[in-house]
């Protein structure tokens, strides 16, 4: 399976999804820069985290009209796997790709640890290896990952399932505590209506590799893989 | 030709940025804060041709967000 990994200046974690995704036995990923207007062949679209264009406006702002991102767009229509991690997922709102946006965390705190999420469905090829209930644990690096959607887009995202990871205490339990940054109802990752886009805050390709902590985020690729 | 956006996070919004100003008055000693809320305020050059309806287009594509801020255009002579 091909991956292509967007790079914005201000991308810091392409490098990471790179390496992550080329160990995988049945994967291949290679490095698209922005200003290209057309994607290489490819299977599975990954916009990574990082603080492209300085986050200057609001983050994924000012990426979001990247010329890259237009061919994006038409991957998508069409069907194609689109995956934004962090900053990718905040391109991916602003590019209208997903419902809702990211605000500033709840308590103004720029976090970086690992938190336990949990799958809610198994149902979209991102979470297809991971039962409903399975807790992983993942890092999460940012200021603004605190999901916000108006009353109307929280009922379809519910009603859809589109809710696809939600911060959760180690036993599974999406409580308020849990909840890092302020997220309504503890969203972590939410998937498009189509199913075919997923844009999450934690960094699964920082969880790989058992040096690393955690191998949870390769519940992810090994979905994408299956 | 100058136009100055202001845009503001919505009133449905969290907005702990202005949260934690108005904690920072009140440690200072003003009475009576309210709610603050914390936005932006953009000034653009502009020379006299320009059109006010690409400007509304460009605040609510890439100047604001729509679906967290609101904003106002005003242009000045």
């Amino acid at each position: 399976m091909k991956f292509a990994v967007l790079r914005f200046p201000g991308s810091n974690c392409d490098q990471d999804c790179l390496f992550a995704l080329n160990a995988l036995p049945k994967a291949s990923a290679e490095a698209v820069w922005h200003k290209d207007a057309a994607l290489p062949e490819c299977d599975v679209v990954v916009v990574p985290g990082g603080f492209s264009y300085g986050d200057y406006l609001r983050c994924g702002a000012i990426a979001r009209f990247s010329p890259i991102m237009q061919a994006v767009k038409e991957f998508a229509t069409t069907g194609g796997t689109v995956i934004g991690i962090c900053n990718g997922f905040q391109i991916l709102c602003e590019a209208g790709l997903l419902p809702g946006a990211l605000v500033r965390n709840r308590d103004l705190h720029f976090i970086c640890e690992h938190r336990a999420v949990r799958v809610e469905t198994p149902d979209s090829r991102f979470t297809r290896n991971a039962p409903a209930g399975t807790v992983l644990n993942l890092p999460i690096a940012h200021g603004e990952g605190c999901y916000f959607a108006d009353d109307a887009t929280m009922l379809a995202l519910k009603k859809n399932r589109q809710i696809l990871l939600r911060y959760c205490d180690s036993r599974g339990r999406t409580t308020d505590d849990a909840n890092p940054n302020g997220s309504r109802s503890n969203i972590a990752g939410i998937c498009n209506r189509e199913r075919n886009v997923f844009g999450l805050m934690p960094h699964p390709e920082r969880a790989c590799d058992p040096l690393l902590g955690s191998t949870d985020g390769l519940a992810i690729f090994e979905s994408l893989l299956a | 030709m100058k136009a100055v956006v202001h845009v503001m996070p919505k009133l449905s919004v969290l907005d702990p940025q202005g949260a934690a100003v108005a904690q920072a008055m009140t440690h200072h000693g003003l009475n009576g804060v309210g709610r603050v809320r914390v936005g932006k305020l953009i000034e653009i050059e502009l020379s006299a041709s320009a059109d006010e309806a690409a400007l509304h287009t460009l605040c609510r594509e890439l100047l604001s967000n729509p679906v967290i801020e609101d904003y106002t255009l005003e242009i000045t002579a």
